[in-house]
């Protein structure tokens, strides 16, 4: 189990125990985190589990492969610092990670 | 007050138990579905779920808790045998009513089923729900071939992570071409060759007149000749769970017909999900869609009719489907295109997109790994944008500047 504190989009902040090797996206649905959509379940196809994520921990997460770049790319409410949760694997490493939900994910 | 009682719980009847807790909606709901599990998501199980990659537990919409904390009455395991319209009840196999104040109908579809000699032999299988799937996989340890009767995208799925497995896959079509309802031909003929790359033997424009074998199947007979299989799995298409509203009366015509909230002609009972058809509002036709999208969009938009509120704003439909490494990402309705734009090489490489246009607008894109085209896609025909052909067709245009 890793610490994972989320901002909700009404300023909630939830810091959640989630299961290692499984993605922060599957943790934050189980754990009912509101604001992540999440709806093609993973598959890098909605970008509707976008976060943001914490200045000082944008460069201590693996960088995000080609398909989740473009998805980005040209996923609503875009920022510098947006990830898609379904696609960064909950480790250790990531203990205290901080991430926001955005207002909204269309 | 009698609950909100939904029949069927599947993707869609998650979406709406969710979506009714956040628009408000306080009244009692009673959830009934006949498989034994939770909502789960149905695209993983010819994808990672079939290659077993994931647990059961991690194709769960939303886990058990959640039910619980919305105050939803959950049943799994039961069926809806009857729809007593007059009483305003559902009727369980053993006779008991349920009264329900308003009844949505997310009842899902089933696999059409082949009528052929030995099509009933043990080893046939159909792929729909998490007991298919555990059945199938239970024969991949001992099974050298696997015949696939038809090339649509969840036996191509399924033929792909077969193949990986190490099974002797063989897919039988139908039709000329592969995923025909689903893509153009474009794609269809990357597709072929791809799972022929990959080892699939391939049979289009195929002839399927029954299975062989004394107590287990052992070859699929076609008209081209005779494939050995020590496993079959047909694919071919869908049919609308529509008898308990049929037997109802409400308004049925391969699909629950229902208007733009989602409401059947009778004004207490809604449909949602693959079991309806719905005049779509891009298109102005009247459609049957079978995909995620749908089944999540169906549901926002009879939670928020249900509760009076505005409804959400509508996305063009969009689907995928994973074959290997290759990402399939579909979004619009391509029906009465009249033409097709081909960006990147679909003879070389393994990535390329197809846009297609009526009248200059564009309708629908099938991009194969290739996301940015897909995503920015999703606007533009949102937006019923007019990008120019000359520009879709150049790669030298970066994505971004194609949309005029
Ligand atoms: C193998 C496979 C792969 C797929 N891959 C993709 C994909 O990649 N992308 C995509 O967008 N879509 C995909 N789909 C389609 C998608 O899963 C469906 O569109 C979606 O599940 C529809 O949701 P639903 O809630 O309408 O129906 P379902 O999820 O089918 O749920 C309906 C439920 O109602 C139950 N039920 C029916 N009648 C009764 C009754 N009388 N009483 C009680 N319960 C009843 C059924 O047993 C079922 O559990 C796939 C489907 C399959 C089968
Ligand atoms: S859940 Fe769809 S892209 Fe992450």
């Amino acid at each position: 189990m890793t610490k994972i504190v989320f901002e909700e989009p009404d300023g909630t902040e939830r810091a959640l125990d989630l299961t290692d090797g499984q993605s922060i996206m599957e943790g934050a649905v189980r754990n009912g985190v509101v604001g992540i959509d999440a709806d093609c379940g993973g598959a890098c196809s909605c970008a509707t589990c976008m976060v943001y994520v914490a200045e000082d921990w944008r460069v201590r997460l693996p960088a995000k492969d080609s398909s989740e770049t473009a998805m980005l790319e040209f996923c609503p409410h875009v920022q510098e610092n947006s990830r898609l949760s379904c696609q960064i694997t909950v480790k250790p490493e990531l203990e205290g990670l901080r991430l926001k939900v955005p207002p909204s994910q269309q | 007050m009698p609950p909100l009682i939904i029949v069927g719980a599947g993707q869609a009847a998650a979406q709406l138990v969710a979506s009714l807790a956040q628009d408000g909606y306080s009244g009692p709901v009673t959830l009934l579905g006949d498989e034994p599990h939770l909502p789960y998501q149905r695209p993983p199980l010819s994808k990672k779920y079939l290659a077993g990659e994931l647990a059961l537990d991690r194709l769960y919409v939303k886990p058990a808790a959640f039910y619980e904390k919305a105050g939803v009455d959950l049943r799994l395991g039961t069926r809806v045998e009857r729809i007593d319209r007059p009483g305003k009840a559902v009727i369980l196999a053993d006779g008991t009513a349920l009264p329900y104040s308003t009844l949505v109908l997310a009842t899902g579809s089933r696999p059409r089923r082949l009528a052929l000699p030995g099509s009933e032999l043990d080893g046939v299988f159909y792929l729909r729900t998490v007991a298919d799937v555990d059945a199938i996989r239970g024969r991949f340890a001992d099974a050298r071939s696997l015949v696939v009767v038809g090339g649509g995208y969840i036996g191509l799925e399924l033929a792909a992570v077969a193949t990986k497995h190490g099974l002797q896959v063989t897919v039988l079509e139908q039709v000329p071409r592969l995923m025909a309802r689903g893509v153009g031909p474009v794609v269809s003929a990357f597709y072929e060759s791809l799972h022929r790359s990959e080892g699939v033997r391939l049979v289009t424009g195929a002839k399927v007149l029954g299975f062989e074998g004394k107590d287990r199947v052992t070859a699929v007979v076609a008209e081209d000749g005779v494939h050995p299989a020590d496993l079959a799995v047909v694919g071919v298409g869908a049919l609308p769970n529509v008898e308990l509203a049929a037997a109802a009366g409400l308004k049925v015509e391969n699909g629950i017909v229902v208007d733009a909230e989602c409401r059947t002609d009778d004004p207490a009972i809604y449909a949602i999900g693959d079991c309806t058809k719905q005049v779509h509002a891009l298109t102005g036709q009247p459609l049957r869609l079978e995909s995620v999208h749908n089944a999540l969009e169906q549901g926002r938009v009879a939670a928020a009719a249900i509760c009076g509120r505005p409804p959400p704003t509508l996305q063009v439909p969009w689907f995928w489907s994973d074959q290997y490494d290759v990402k399939l990402q579909m979004v619009g309705l391509s029906q009465g295109h009249d033409q097709a734009v081909v960006r990147g090489d679909p003879g070389s490489g393994r990535s390329f997109a197809v846009f297609y246009l009526r009248e200059g607008q564009l309708i629908a894109v099938d991009a194969v790994n290739r996301a940015p085209e897909f995503m920015l896609s999703k606007q533009l025909i949102a937006d019923r944008a007019r990008p120019d052909p000359a520009k879709l067709a150049d790669e030298r245009v970066a994505v971004k500047d194609l949309r005029s």
